[in-house]
């Protein structure tokens, strides 16, 4: 495929001293999707679109913004009262960003039941849980911009994390600061740092889509694909399957922006900040619940802050984790419950981060985040070994015939007589 | 795969549902107390500001609540918005005078304010306001109507809610009970009283008209650009349907030969 | 379906009789062209978001109070970000600006046209040609080979009622809307 030629002289002039037509004909064009792939494999393509829309939405933002303590939540308000459009863009970016989250989760959470982590795609995903990591930032920076109290109390919680360490923790979080609180030195490096990381995020999403692009796309039966009749060509067929998924995904978006902007944020964050009062109930935005109640689990300091990093640590060696034979849960009757189980606590984990740290919430929170643990340290390898996976399908083309799917009439039919 | 589905989208529609038809934020105001049932002409889908009612609450807010509270990020120009014509936002204005300067000799000076102008503040700054309201500070009232749980129906309860406290509730000095403020003890004495505004187009002035009408003023303050949303949202999802069902018919004829 | 026919695009489909071609191509492109309409549309709340916001168009008006100017002087007062220009011009430099030929002018405009009273000429003081701020002002400046202002970025000359006579500036210093409110003081916007 190396000398592609194509129809347009000015495009082939390009092509033929620097191939970039054909590297994007051979990754997005011809690139060679399981043909069963179904719609939760759409969520990558969704998760790139919210960072285009993301980092476009920023730029022009930042046209705007004003990164100092006496005039950053007045150049947020300019902007949504003044600026033509502002409010849209900002609020398209404020719901943009639990929007990333949601997509990412959803993609996370297949990879994790499709068992998209494992060989050989180990790397294709813990580049994907740097991504997470970088958003997470990248977000936690953001929240921080509009000056509000939220902004104010979220950043200085989350700094002083850092300070659970021994020794170095008090002068890493004078550093992180930039002086002796939350200040003007600290905004500025976090919106100098919120508009970088994002450029950030799209270079490691190129690798992880590099990289994807060496292994090949998982499936729902967790086989590799034995050939063309197993396989379409990204486009026509996912490119037209993604862009229905993202007109639904829009619609679930717009439905925020236009009707309820402010449904997923919190009241408090319209009040500028005030060093000298912490709102009554300081809560983060619903993402990183889950990882809050991680935090808030352990009575010591020190642990919680380890515990919660640990959380995703643990993401990084789930490959290795996982003694599984099989990729796909739809073939793993023991480990299906478990699966969903974990879903469950996950839910349970930001339900109760997002609840006073007293009584019952205390213990739930404890058992929940235990659970966690449990499922991925000692539940992922323990089932792996001890459970009998269903038999797996011969083949991708067998097991969509067997499935019930419509015979295919035509000439496009005929590879199906090898299946 | 099927539970998985379900569940996710049952979880998605739920969200989803929430976000639009505007379910207030409930589960993250787990001791707010009950918000009164009250409804605004600008709530909903296709919801739009009551211009007579915002007009009628700028001028509660002028004559009863300017007195202790600013609203330093709105201008004269936008009451435009509301309905006013130009000579009328010029003439509500001049009626400030605003301080100006410095002048040639150096020396800051008084000018009549003009639409340009944000509304003039009561206080000149922050301690000066704690320094007459026995040490409570009146908040900007610019974003009100987004920055507190449950919104304009939060500003209607507080400004009705005033009652005799229970026996067993004790209210020091300079504190007043209100049965919708969370703690149920606050500064602000309640102020607005029957007739204590004259409304122009005689809509007789109850303490819950008067409510009413402030409630829906501040959140066209907090929220200047509501129907402008609104009706732009109704438009883009209009489109997105059509778009996404035209996606779906051109996926549906793309794969026609895979399946 | 092998490798070699693999269609390259929606158009290059197999189809299963003509008519159902055309109504699949009617399709594809009408969504091609809904979805260009879209993306279209999304991209003017951009552009526009750079244009002036709202409390930039309502900039105020301000007042200048031009007693304490002398004739001979002249004062430069911030107007919209912009240096104005106001001149107490001397009569030997209104006769001068009025002597001019207007028809040998490269942006022809009579004295007259330029001003409300003779006395006092308003100008925003940006040069026409690539926005620098003429000299002029002050009694030490350079004010040209005609008496009036000096572009030292191109070398443009301003007469004394501020027309361009020399130099790459195409047009006249811009006089801006302004009234006098009194015999001493205008308001400028």
């Amino acid at each position: 495929m190396a000398a592609q030629q194509f129809k347009n002289p000015v495009v082939n002039w390009i092509d033929r001293r620097l191939p970039i037509f054909t590297m994007m004909h051979h990754e997005y064009n011809e690139y060679m999707m399981p043909r069963n792939a179904n719609y939760w494999w759409s969520f990558g393509a969704l998760a790139m679109v919210v960072l285009i829309t993301m980092i476009v939405t920023g730029i022009f933002l930042a046209m705007n913004y004003t990164a100092h303590t006496s005039m950053a939540f007045e150049s947020v308000e300019r902007i949504m009262r003044d600026v033509n459009y502002g409010w849209l863009l900002r609020y398209i970016h404020m719901n943009g960003a639990s929007m990333f989250f949601i997509v990412v989760y959803i993609h996370m959470f297949r990879g994790l039941y499709y068992g998209s982590y494992k060989t050989p795609r180990e790397l294709l995903w813990m580049i994907g849980v740097v991504i997470l990591l970088l958003m997470m930032a990248t977000a936690f920076m953001g929240y921080v911009l509009p000056w509000g109290q939220m902004s104010f109390w979220g950043a200085t919680v989350i700094t002083n994390l850092f300070s659970a360490f021994p020794f170095v923790g008090d002068p890493i979080v004078t550093w992180l600061w930039g002086g002796f609180s939350v200040d003007n030195p600290t905004l500025n490096r976090f919106f100098a740092l919120h508009f970088v990381l994002p450029f950030v995020i799209l270079g490691v999403v190129i690798l992880h889509v590099a990289a994807l692009h060496v292994t090949g796309s998982n499936n729902p039966l967790g086989i590799e694909p034995k050939g063309p009749q197993d396989t379409v060509p990204f486009n026509p067929y996912l490119t037209v399957k993604d862009g229905f998924a993202l007109g639904i995904f829009l619609i679930f978006f717009a439905a925020f922006v236009f009707f309820n902007p402010n449904y997923l944020g919190h009241p408090d964050n319209y009040i500028p900040a005030n060093p000298l009062v912490t709102p009554a109930h300081i809560v983060p935005e619903w993402y990183f619940l889950p990882f809050y109640a991680i935090l808030r689990a352990v009575p010591d300091k020190l642990g919680g802050v380890l515990l919660m990093f640990g959380a995703i640590a643990v993401l990084f060696v789930l490959p290795w984790l996982d003694t599984s034979k099989v990729r796909s849960t739809k073939f793993r009757p023991l480990y299906k419950p478990f699966y969903y189980i974990l879903m469950a606590d996950c839910v349970v984990l930001g339900y109760i981060g997002s609840q006073p740290p007293e009584g019952i919430y205390v213990l739930i929170g404890q058992l929940a985040t235990a659970y966690y643990f449990l499922h991925f340290l000692v539940l992922t390898p323990l089932i792996g070994k001890i459970e009998r996976p269903r038999p797996l399908p011969a083949s991708i083309s067998e097991s969509v015939l067997k499935g019930g799917g419509r015979f295919p009439a035509g000439a496009t039919a005929k590879p199906m007589e090898k299946a | 795969m099927r539970a998985m589905r379900t569940a996710f989208i049952a979880a998605g529609l739920a969200l989803g549902l929430t976000g639009v038809l505007g379910v207030p934020g409930s589960a993250r105001a787990a001791e707010a107390v009950h918000l009164p049932e009250v409804s605004f002409s600008h709530e909903g889908i296709f919801g739009t500001f009551d211009r007579g009612s915002a007009q009628r609450g700028f001028q509660v807010y002028k004559e009863v609540c300017a007195a202790c509270h600013s609203m330093r990020l709105v201008s004269y120009r936008n009451l435009a918005e509301l309905g006013f014509n130009e000579d009328e936002v010029k003439a509500i204005a001049a009626q400030y005078e605003v301080t100006a300067g410095p002048n040639d000799q150096g020396e800051m000076f008084q000018r009549p304010a003009v639409a340009a102008d944000r509304f003039k503040s009561p206080f000149p700054n922050d301690q000066a306001a704690r320094a007459s309201n026995n040490g409570a500070l009146p908040p900007d009232l610019s974003l009100m109507a987004k920055a507190r749980v449950g919104g304009e129906k939060y500003i209607y309860g507080l400004l009705t809610g005033y009652e005799e406290a229970p026996a067993e509730v004790t209210v020091p000095d300079g504190q007043y009970y209100n049965k919708y403020f969370p703690g149920h003890l606050l500064g602000m004495p309640p102020i607005l009283q029957p007739d204590g505004v004259t409304y122009a187009d005689g809509t007789p002035a109850t303490v819950e008209q008067m409510a009413h009408d402030v409630a829906t003023f501040l959140t066209w303050a907090a929220e200047p650009n509501l129907e402008a949303r609104k009706q732009m949202g109704i438009k883009v999802i209009l489109f997105l349907l059509v778009f996404t069902g035209m996606m779906y018919a051109v996926k549906r004829k793309v794969w026609a030969d895979v399946h | 379906m092998s490798d070699t026919t693999h269609p390259v695009g929606p158009a290059g489909q197999g189809a299963s009789g003509s008519e159902g071609a055309t109504r699949r191509d009617f399709l594809y492109l009408a969504t091609a062209a809904v979805g260009a309409v879209g993306a279209a549309s999304v991209a003017w709340p951009f552009i526009d978001s750079m244009n002036p916001a709202a409390d930039t168009l309502a900039l105020a008006s301000i007042d200048v109070d031009l007693s304490p100017v002398q004739v001979g002087q002249a004062i430069t007062v911030t107007w919209r970000g912009k240096p104005v220009f106001v001149r107490r011009r001397t009569e030997e430099e209104i006769q001068t600006a009025r002597a001019v030929n207007v028809n040998e002018l490269r942006d022809p405009q009579t004295d007259e046209q330029r001003v409300i009273k003779p006395e006092w000429l308003v100008m925003v003081g940006v040069c026409t040609h690539l926005g620098c701020v003429p000299l002029g002002q002050k009694a030490t400046d350079p004010k040209g080979d005609f008496g009036g202002w000096f572009c030292p970025c191109h070398g443009s000359h301003y007469d004394t009622a501020g027309r361009i006579r020399r130099g790459p500036a195409p047009a006249n210093l811009h006089v801006p809307e302004y009234r006098f409110l009194d015999d001493t003081s205008i308001r400028l916007g």
